[in-house]
């Protein structure tokens, strides 16, 4: 490494409090946005399965293209292209919007797969045993879909944490943005981005064994199909 | 950023060259975003290859019985999958220059693009080349077939196969997330779009246009995948 890498992270630290409101931004935006898209994505699922076919089509379109083009490029129309649409929003509102709605896509895959994968034969069974239509969904399709969803949900969950950085570049204040600003104001910009690494690193780590305790925890409840 | 991102590119006079009063979508505009798609394209298609060239090394190195190589590939993995690929992409282009690397700003990001991808690539990888049935290298043994045999006829195509629709889907992520390279001034489809925007003023025009162009691109690929794995469907019963 050259004479001009100075590793001078004290100073960067020294502005703890910045970026920890920062990670506060980061985690709120990720808990609000993966509430917005696992609610939209569970209400497309259902819509899809359990209604009417012109509403699957048009579903489907809707995860279609929040699949298949870029999140930025997605937040970009919304943010840029909303005020000529008449739907003029901050950075962060605009953020959340446009990350719960292209979550939302991805959820509602998920559920999909979830609906898919319940044992038919468990509905006819709770059919034969006189449960209502309320009574199999509540009690049998739903839990049983949690099950199975759960680790597909986690990692859609912990792709959706690592997209809000891209929340920066709309000028949300994250930790991207944050951590990133401090080190052209240090001039320490490799160190900076190198604790924000490690930083995401962490978060995602931690969020992925929160949901293998999840899965450990809701075990008990699998079933040999 | 440091006013080091600024494109190479001078869409202001092409811009420029525009003339003023204007329908919605001029073909002149439509195929500067087309040029910048095809732009998109190689800079992904050298960092997929790229990536699974690499992820097939970490794979290797994973499954290997000396702790000494799967422990790091093992923690370059989770890395490169733990980190948003925007501060991965950032991280890289700042760190090549301090480290006395001066490279365009699309070296930095295909760089970026690749080691992410070969993350994701060596685990699918990984569970290609664990999922081949053990009986058929047994067989293998029994004809007397050597290591690299066994490795060239049996276990890489079948792993392969086994993997191509994996490989095919991080293609399209790749493909995606090429957009991000827009944020180190590589202009590519998105910074493309959101140059002309920047002296146009038509967002929804030229950003919804580069959305059409990812999804068509998006959807041949994975025909193209479809058609392979068809292709592929040898021995199966």
């Amino acid at each position: 490494m050259g004479a001009a890498v100075r590793f001078d992270y004290a100073l960067i630290l020294s502005r703890l409090p910045d970026i920890l409101s920062a990670l506060g931004v980061t985690i709120g935006v990720w808990i609000a946005s993966l509430i917005g898209a696992t609610a939209i994505g569970f209400g497309v699922a259902v819509a899809r399965r359990f209604g009417p076919r012109p509403v699957d089509a048009v579903l489907l379109g809707y995860v279609e293209l929040f699949r298949g083009t870029p999140f930025l490029v997605q937040l970009f129309l919304l943010y840029f292209g909303g005020p000529y649409a008449g739907l003029s929003l901050d950075a962060l509102p605009a953020g959340l919007l446009a990350l719960s709605v292209y979550g939302g896509a991805y959820f509602s895959e998920v559920f999909r797969a979830g609906f898919e994968a319940v044992p038919r034969g468990h509905v006819e069974a709770a059919e034969c045993a006189g449960f209502s239509r309320g009574q199999i969904i509540r009690r049998i399709l739903l839990p049983e879909m949690a099950v199975l969803v759960l680790p597909a949900g986690v990692n859609t969950a912990v792709s959706l944490l690592k997209d809000t950085a891209v929340l920066s570049v709309i000028t949300v204040p994250e930790l991207t943005l944050t951590v990133s600003a401090l080190g052209t104001e240090f001039y320490a910009f490799v160190e900076a981005l190198f604790l924000l690494a490690l930083g995401y690193w962490g978060l995602v780590e931690i969020a992925a064994a929160l949901g293998r305790i999840a899965e450990h925890r809701l075990a008990r409840f699998r079933f040999s199909a | 950023m440091d006013g080091r991102d600024k494109p190479g590119h001078d869409v202001e006079d092409e811009a420029a060259a525009l003339s003023l009063p204007r329908p919605l979508m001029t073909p002149l505009l439509f195929g500067l975003l087309v040029k910048a798609a095809l732009y998109t394209v190689s800079i992904s298609a050298i960092s997929i290859a790229i990536g699974i060239t690499l992820g097939l090394i970490v794979a290797a190195a994973r499954a290997s019985s000396t702790s000494l190589l799967s422990w790091p590939a093992r923690v370059y993995v989770s890395f490169f999958r733990g980190v948003p690929l925007l501060v991965q992409l950032l991280l890289i282009y700042n760190l090549l220059p301090a480290i006395g690397i001066n490279t365009p700003s699309v070296v930095a990001a295909i760089s970026g693009l690749a080691l992410c991808t070969s993350a994701y690539q060596a685990e699918n990888l990984r569970g290609g080349f664990s999922s081949v049935p053990r009986g058929l290298l047994e067989s293998a043994e029994m004809l007397g077939l050597t290591a690299w045999q066994q490795l060239v006829r049996i276990r890489a195509p079948i792993a392969f196969r086994l993997t191509l629709p994996a490989v095919v889907n991080e293609a399209i992520l790749i493909l995606k997330a090429s957009s991000l390279v827009s944020v180190v001034g590589v202009v590519e489809l998105t910074r493309m779009a959101q140059d002309l925007d920047t002296s146009l003023y038509k967002p929804i025009q030229l950003y919804s246009s580069a959305g059409l162009l990812y999804f068509l691109i998006n959807r041949v690929v994975s025909s193209l995948g479809r058609l392979a794995e068809r292709r592929m469907s040898w021995g199966r019963r």
